[in-house]
């Protein structure tokens, strides 16, 4: 591994100013399941690395009945899934957040360093916008804010601009009769790779849906929204004939490759599959006697 | 590049050490403590051979900076055992002949003890969740699923000694 | 969980008992010390560069920038080792070509797979070591790559080896290294008398035997001119010899010392970096320590063959097997020496079939060396052949395990590489899944399906060393120099107990370096405690017949007036005058001194292994993936001396087997670089990919050993990736020649199969 220094800033503003002063050669560090790999394999030599877990705002975890959910980039998966509140209102989210590596990869990496690495098979980002999540950006003069949805623009490759940090994700309340949900396919159980992901929010009204998002991972250079797909489930029953076109329009707006794990064909054939069992399984949730999430 | 001196509970005990920026914990606990009962399978979080509990919770330490454990406290295998006396994790791999050539063993005991600290009752299915993050070629993880699962019991039962309903020292 | 299918006679005391190994406390406390546990004062931490291409040639390479790195201490490359001869030349029962053992440790003028070793680095930190690499310049002419066996087996391929010759091309450069075959009967005959013939076409895939510890190499050098080697390794010895064998020095000037070893599977046969550590511990006279990466490990350790293979088999109506011809074409790699003799020995091994032909290539590719695994190319075949059995027994209409009972090899079945079997246990495996709660229970629900599967081992003799001393205390230390890779402490120590009549507790077993004990074969081929279990009794034995010497001259009567028996020394004529071990071994020192007990073998009377197992599998139709549900797997360990571990060989080499079967692979890029180095890519099974795996020992004991034992090792890897195969038949129709059997293939093939039923009536009435 190159030589960095190492820095760990309370505040946002801190922050900032370590990046101003050492620019594209900074990197915020959060639970290092990315970046200190990355690092070692030298695909990645900052000079700089900048620790975000003693930021406060950064670790913040917070829901609000009015602005929804403010979730800290340094926020480890595990404060997430243990929260109850936030399961019971984001499943999609914390279905993602369940299913990122490890126990050990769990307690440390954050959704906040899934987003900002700008991996197609990011598994929080499908789910993320399906819940129409935000981003919250600090730069040197102002904060901004980027739809999920826009924040990744090439494979590794974020809007961030080098003097700029993400906060965190602002994920508005799930209005009533919605829920979510976050498959994925790997070909082993846990501890693999999205080859893909699929993230879905749906508003009902009885058996019907009213709204619905659909966010495909794995499948592109970036998370790709399944606009026609969703468009096409709004005001319909949730049948079997309707899933199976929603996953026909949904593999239609996929442009997968080969890769090592798996090719193109294959991947658009499971992006119909996971996109009627993610339905599926987000209309199961709003089933009045459905346990858990 | 100048080294920091950082401060840490090692299993329960006051360290202090040198450290670069880019040492990882392991590397910090194996060339720097001495402590190389955790081990290096991959050093990309895949095999949990370098498990660690930080601050409470499960890592790959080849994952963390050795900077970040700055008043931080670490377990390690090395601190599994209250002296000679081993814990009921480290009777029950034994007695079910959990472990082949060793290598994962660490990794799976502080595993193992993390998922027991939070869950004194769990399952097989996550017995087998909990131990995705650490990968064993030898035995493929019958023992250790059954060791855990011996494990759990003689803590629940609140005994630790060998004198467990399990045959004395038979494994 | 583990039935015993008790066949042996005789009683024993401590053999077949479950006592707790004796390394196992160091083993959960960290206190064990693996090869990369080691340091010593002063060590230098060396580095490999590694080729990026698969296939170039070697123009120049400059150090000079690297050298005045500040902090390195030494490179070395290709030039700095001695060029080997090009034959094979004998180590202990193995034989090694130094040449080309040398040129895989660093290459000389060619690179043969991305991840060959160019230059070797020492310096004062790894991270200057690594550095260092950054700043060698190699100058590399790139060769198109070669990574097929269809590829290279064509007359247009290009040749990695241009000195490479084989006997039928004569003096024409090829990529086969061998052309072996075997033949039995009447191969036209025995197809004309079948009535059912089958013929299918298999591919495997490159896979990596995944132990979890990476090589590593501790190696010092004194100005006496010795070295000493510390190293996880299979083979201590092999180790000394071959690292002499490619710096070109005395093997005598070598002491290797094993370290704990995490895991081998036969992939720490060989040597990487030991040779490298030593070279520049004599360039810098200090201590260096090596460690791979994990990608290092993947890229350029030794992996086991991918391959092509073919079967035809033919039967009667009745189910008899009348002839069978295969063809089998393995990956070498970079140099020689794929395990496809093996293969050809092993394929047909488990049944009686009077007409055969087999043919089999060894064939090199840009592609790393292969070295052992695990019942070494046993598994691809069985693949094959196991998948075509499977095929008949469903057209004869009888069940799979009939057909195999049917056509099974027994005692005076001539193997087809050799004489008839002494006694051997395939049937009853058979039997014992026949039998078993597993194979009687109903297997319920759609798309499930289960498969059965057979596999055949030839287990190992060889050579290896024991010593039995004698402590005043009564207690006995046992010393060999077989590294313990899965528990044979505790064997050794279970069979001195036993010979010696004492609690195994009383026993200390270790395993001791290259200058204390006598030449050992390598840890593998399942022969540890067949063959360093039979040293350990004959040493044992020596110490009984010593101490029965030291009891005589107490008794005042002959050595052979004195009974031996559980532990106690007595004059046959007077049963009342007895002495204990423990009371005899304070009197040593007044009857003659101490005792030790040795003994050096050759083993012979080898035992093979077979072993059934049973599968039940769940596909997801819309995904192709696999789900193991059930798993049930029977051998024949002629003697389980600790039966706990014998279980543990069967589980671990059975899951081994599912990983083959379902989700390993190297994937390489048309360039010849692997694409899938690390092991969140290479995917091997984790903790809930898998079932309970129920073991069944089944327990008929190989005449060629006093206490029945079998090598239990590795033939419980070979039935898997057949057994899921048919499976995976049963569950959704399909037959799949390829492995692995992932989703993405298995899938294809599912809707492959939809989409024929649709356009054909026909097929849909057969679905
Ligand atoms: C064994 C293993 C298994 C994995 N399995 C999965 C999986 O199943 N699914 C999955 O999606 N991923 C997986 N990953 C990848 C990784 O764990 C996730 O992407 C994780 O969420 C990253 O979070 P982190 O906190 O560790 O990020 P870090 O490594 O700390 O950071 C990642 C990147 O984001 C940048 N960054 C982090 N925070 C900020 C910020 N606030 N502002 C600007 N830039 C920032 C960093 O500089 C770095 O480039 C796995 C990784 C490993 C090692
Ligand atoms: S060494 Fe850390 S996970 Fe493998
Ligand atoms: S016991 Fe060898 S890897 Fe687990």
């Amino acid at each position: 591994m190159h030589e960095f220094s190492y820095h760990a800033p309370t505040s946002v503003n801190e922050a900032i100013n370590l990046l101003a002063t050492h620019g594209a050669k900074a990197r915020l560090l959060c639970g290092g399941t990315d970046l200190i790999i990355q690092m070692r394999a030298g695909t990645q030599q900052p000079s700089c690395v900048i620790d975000a877990k003693r930021i406060s705002d950064l670790r913040r975890l917070s829901l609000d009945p009015a602005t929804g959910l403010f979730l800290g980039a340094a926020v480890p998966c595990v404060e997430i899934y243990q929260n109850e509140a936030v399961a019971s209102r984001y499943p999609g989210l914390v279905d993602a957040a369940k299913l990122i590596g490890s126990v050990q990869i769990r307690d440390r990496a954050s959704v906040g360093g899934n987003l900002a690495n700008g991996s197609p098979a990011a598994d929080s980002v499908p789910a993320l916008i399906a819940l129409g999540a935000v981003a919250r950006i600090a730069g040197p003069d102002r904060e901004r804010t980027v739809p999920v949805e826009k924040f990744v623009v090439a494979p590794g490759r974020t809007v961030l601009k080098a003097d700029e940090l993400l906060v965190g994700m602002q994920i508005p309340l799930p209005p009533a009769n919605a829920s979510s949900a976050y498959l994925r396919f790997t070909p082993r159980n846990e501890m693999d790779i999205a080859v893909v992901g699929v993230g879905v929010a749906v508003k009902m009204s009885g058996e019907g849906c009213l709204e619905a998002q659909i966010a495909l991972g794995a499948v592109g250079p970036t998370q790709i929204v399944a606009k026609e797909a969703a468009t096409y489930l709004a005001g319909k029953r949730l049948d079997e004939a309707t899933l199976e076109h929603a996953g026909r329009l949904a593999a239609q707006a996929a442009t997968p490759i080969d890769d090592t794990r798996g090719t193109a064909e294959f991947r658009r054939h499971i992006v119909s599959v996971l996109t009627r069992r993610a339905l599926l399984a987000t209309a199961a949730r709003l089933r009045p006697n459905h346990s858990g999430n | 590049m100048a080294k920091t001196r950082i401060e840490a509970t090692i299993n329960g005990e006051p360290v202090e050490f040198l450290c670069e920026p880019r040492q990882s914990l392991l590397e910090v606990l194996r060339d720097v403590l001495n402590l190389t009962g955790t081990k290096e399978g991959c050093l990309t979080g895949d095999c949990g051979a370098c498990s660690v509990i930080l601050n409470g919770r499960l890592v790959c330490s080849c994952l963390v900076l050795g900077l970040e454990v700055a008043g931080a406290t670490v377990e390690t295998v090395e601190g599994l055992a209250a002296g000679t006396e081993l814990v009921p994790l480290q009777q029950a791999f034994l007695q079910q002949a959990a472990l082949q050539c060793g290598i994962c063993t660490p990794g799976f005991l502080v595993a193992a003890k993390a998922l027991l600290d939070s869950n004194p009752n769990p399952s097989e299915t996550e017995i087998r969740y909990a131990l995705a993050g650490n990968l064993c070629r030898c035995t493929g993880y019958d023992k250790i699923v059954r060791a855990v699962m011996d494990a759990a019991a003689l803590m629940r039962q609140g005994q630790g000694r060998a004198s467990s309903p399990m045959q004395g020292r038979e494994a | 969980m583990a039935t015993v299918t008790n066949t042996s006679n005789g009683t024993y005391k401590v053999v077949g008992t479950r006592p707790l190994r004796p390394d196992g406390v160091d083993k959960v406390t960290g206190r064990a010390k693996y090869g990369a546990d080691y340091s010593l004062p002063g060590m230098l931490h060396g580095k490999v560069l590694r080729s990026p291409h698969a296939h170039a040639r070697i123009k120049a390479i400059n150090v000079e920038k690297a050298l005045k790195l500040a902090g390195v201490k030494a490179i070395v490359t290709g030039r700095d080792l001695p060029e080997g001869e090009n034959k094979s030349v004998p180590l202990g029962e193995m034989s090694v070509n130094p040449r080309h053992l040398g040129h895989n440790i660093l290459a000389r003028d060619k690179v043969l797979y991305q991840g060959h070793a160019v230059a070797a680095v020492a310096a004062v930190t790894p991270y200057i070591a690594e550095q260092a690499l950054e700043l060698i310049e190699v100058e590399y002419e790139v060769l198109p790559p070669v990574m097929t066996v269809d590829e290279a087996m064509a007359s247009t391929a290009p040749i990695l080896d241009p000195e490479l010759r084989n006997e039928e091309l004569g003096d024409q450069p090829t990529n086969i290294a061998k052309h072996t075959q075997l033949k039995r009967g009447d191969i036209e005959a025995g197809f004309k008398s079948a009535e059912i013939v089958i013929e299918r076409e298999f591919r495997t895939a490159m896979v990596h035997q995944g132990y979890i510890e990476p090589h590593n190499a501790l190696a010092t050098y004194g100005s006496d001119g010795r070295g000493t080697i510390y190293c996880s390794t299979q083979g201590p010895f092999e180790v000394r010899g071959m690292s002499a064998a490619v710096l070109g020095i005395s093997p005598g000037s070598i002491k290797v010392v094993p370290a704990e070893i995490g895991g081998g599977f036969g992939g720490k046969t060989t040597v990487y970096l030991e040779p490298l550590a030593l070279l520049l511990a004599m360039k810098t006279g200090r201590p260096v320590k090596m460690v791979m990466t994990r990608a290092e490990v993947l890229r350029a350790s030794g992996p086991t063959s991918g391959s092509h293979i073919k079967v035809k088999m033919g039967c009667t109506r009745q189910g008899t097997i009348t002839a069978a011809h295969v063809w089998l074409a393995y990956e070498a790699g970079a140099f020689p020496g794929s395990p496809v003799a093996a293969a050809a020995m092993t394929v047909l091994a488990p049944y009686a079939i009077p007409n055969v032909l087999i043919d089999a290539y060894d064939v090199l590719v840009n592609r790393p060396k292969t070295a052992a695994y695990r019942a070494p190319g046993a598994t691809n075949a069985a693949f094959a052949a196991e998948s075509v059995v499977d095929e008949l027994a469903e057209r004869c209409g009888l069940d799979p395990l009939d057909f195999r009972i049917l056509n099974g090899s027994h005692e005076g079945t001539p193997h087809p590489a050799g004489p008839p079997y002494k006694r051997i246990g395939f049937i009853e495996t058979c039997e014992a899944i026949k039998n078993s709660a597993h194979y009687k229970s109903p297997l319920k629900g759609a798309n499930r399906g289960r498969g059965v599967a057979s596999g055949f081992w030839f287990n190992a003799g060889m050579q290896s060393v024991a010593m039995v001393h004698v402590h005043a205390d009564g207690t006995a230390s046992v010393v060999t120099g077989s590294p313990d890779i899965g528990g044979s402490r505790a064997s050794c120590a279970m069979i001195a107990a036993e010979v010696l009549g004492v609690d195994v507790d009383q026993v200390r077993p270790m395993v001791t370096d290259t200058d204390a004990i006598g030449h050992t074969d390598v840890t593998g081929g399942s022969r540890v405690t067949f063959a360093t279990g039979m040293a350990v009794f004959q040493a044992a034995e020596d110490v009984v017949r010593q101490l029965k010497e030291r009891a005589a001259k107490l008794f005042e009567c002959k050595p052979d007036e004195v009974e031996f028996r559980a532990g106690t020394f007595a004059a046959k004529s007077n049963p009342s005058t007895s002495i204990t071990i423990k009371d005899l071994a304070k009197r040593l020192p007044r009857t003659g001194g101490p005792v030790t007990g040795r003994a050096a073998v050759n083993a012979r009377g080898v035992g093979p292994a077979f072993a059934t197992a049973c599968i039940d599998v769940e596909v997801d139709p819309e995904t192709g993936k696999v789900e193991i549900l059930r798993c049930t797997i029977a051998q024949d360990a002629g003697k389980a001396i600790h039966p706990s571990y014998v279980e543990g060989q069967m589980q671990g080499g059975t899951a081994q087997g599912v990983g083959w079967a379902l989700n390993e692979e190297y994937v390489y890029d048309s360039q010849g670089r692997l694409l899938n180095s690390g092991l969140l890519d290479y995917r091997m099974p984790t903790c809930p990919d898998l079932p309970m795996m129920e073991p069944i020992i089944v327990e008929v004991p190989n005449p060629g050993h006093p206490l029945g034992v079998r090598g239990v090792g590795e033939v419980s890897i070979v039935p898997p990736p057949a057994a899921i195969a048919n499976a995976i038949y049963r569950a959704v129709g399909i037959r799949m020649t390829e492995l692995p059997m992932s989703p993405p293939r298995l899938l294809k093939a599912i809707l492959a199969r939809r989409a024929e039923d649709r356009t054909s009536p026909a097929a849909a009435a057969r679905a």
